[in-house]
């Protein structure tokens, strides 16, 4: 059971699809204006990525290799389909909003990735999990971002108002540029580091190191 | 007409940059902007790809899958991902093997990037917007073009400071990707700045 709850845990905070493996960053910067917005669209990656995981592993030995990537792709469309389309039924205000990103779950790195690096090589159950895993450390990073930029941006905390706004009559002028997109490079940067000050097994190596001694040497040139 | 086409352009390369304003492909931006020649060779193909992949989608949204457009009272819009991203597929594939028959300079310049184009969300969420715009056929070539320059204009661009950046001294835990973020976080001020131009 301990490899199970490893499997689990693991991309979390340790191998975490965002900040190690560069998966499925596109719609962590695009949709995190908004609490409620994000969790609906971490419910949907996470119950894509799941099921993704989980069909394309009871299938595994019948899928041949050389288009294993179509069948892949058809059954991750498959199940997007059927997400945007729930999504539409019980939401549409919400899947408006989204446009055209739950659409491109499709195309989310986190969801071919784990299908391709797991979910081939490894029993239904365990690719469940494995799928869930991942899919919470994708939400926990998103999550993190929405709550900063819903929180800086406009004084409030899952629509709910915290800190009064000026424009009402408040105290708090609200900063705009956390609402731009752009504050989200900043914030997930800044999130990497704070990460890797923790995990320092996850930094990585300059390629290109001044050396100590050319530094010294111009120093006492100077 | 011509202005019209243009101000598609314009709009699509600056100031509704595919790359930079809507986050689109950021995987690949990411991972290939270390050196400046793959980044060129990745975005002359993401222009190939998105200029043809945008116009032919169109065809199969407005001839096929559109409300009425097969036969009155059929509606196959939810279909749709299933048949972009097959098209996609498809293209990238067919391109490979005319490129390796007939062009075969580009196509080892192009190597390993042209295949992984198929999962690259920039040339999916491209073809989605033309759609979700209702952009006509002649428009829709121009703006897959549009977007396909602006993603390899932004990739260059990130490529030239990442090489730059190399000799500078970055805190440990913000090596690599952590910088990277930065970077691209400045450059989207620099990219917001042209939303100010109306057309």
């Amino acid at each position: 059971m301990s490899k199970a709850k490893e499997v689990l845990l693991n991309p979390i905070f340790n191998d975490n699809p965002i900040a190690l493996q560069i998966l499925g960053i596109c719609s962590a910067l695009a949709v995190t204006g908004n609490l409620y917005i994000t969790l609906i669209m971490c419910v949907a990656l996470t119950t894509v990525v799941t099921l993704s995981n989980l069909s394309v592993s009871l299938i595994r030995n019948h899928i041949p290799t050389n288009i294993r990537i179509i069948v892949q792709i058809s059954i991750i469309a498959t199940l997007v389909m059927l997400v945007d389309e729930v999504l539409q039924a019980f939401d549409y205000e919400s899947s408006k909003t989204l446009s055209v990103f739950v659409g491109l779950i499709v195309t989310n790195c986190i969801v071919m990735g784990r299908a391709e690096a797991f979910a081939m090589k490894n029993g239904p159950l365990m690719s469940a999990i494995d799928g869930f895993g991942n899919g919470l450390g994708y939400s926990v990073i998103l999550i993190v971002i929405a709550i900063i930029r819903e929180f800086v941006g406009a004084g409030t905390f899952y629509g709910i108002e915290i800190m009064p706004l000026t424009t009402n009559g408040g105290w708090y002028l609200a900063n705009n540029f956390f609402l731009t997109p752009a504050s989200s490079f900043f914030i997930i940067g800044f999130t990497i580091w704070a990460l890797r000050q923790w995990k320092t097994e996850q930094i990585e190596e300059p390629e290109f190191k001044i050396s100590k001694n050319s530094l010294e040497g111009e120093k006492g040139a100077a | 007409m011509l202005e019209a086409y243009l101000s598609i352009f314009i709009k699509a390369v600056f100031i509704e940059n595919i790359a930079i304003n809507f986050f689109l492909g950021m995987c690949t931006f990411l991972a290939i902007s270390k050196r400046i020649q793959p980044a060129i060779g990745l975005g002359i193909a993401v222009i190939v790809v998105l200029g043809l992949a945008v116009p032919i989608n169109n065809l199969i949204f407005n001839y096929f899958l559109k409300a009425d457009a097969l036969f009155p009272g059929s509606d196959l819009h939810f279909v749709g991902l299933i048949c972009y991203i097959g098209i996609i597929a498809a293209l990238v594939q067919i391109l490979e093997m005319f490129l390796d028959r007939y062009i075969p300079a580009l196509y080892n310049a192009l190597g390993v990037f042209l295949p992984l184009i198929t999962v690259n969300c920039a040339i999916l969420g491209g073809v989605l917007f033309s759609i979700e715009r209702n952009l006509e056929f002649t428009e829709s070539i121009v703006y897959g073009l549009g977007a396909g320059t602006g993603w390899a204009l932004a990739i260059v661009a990130l490529a030239g400071i990442t090489e730059r950046l190399k000799y500078a001294d970055i805190p440990e835990g913000l090596q690599g990707l952590g910088i990277t973020f930065i970077t691209v976080g400045l450059m989207c001020f620099g990219f917001l700045s042209f939303g100010g131009i109306s057309l």
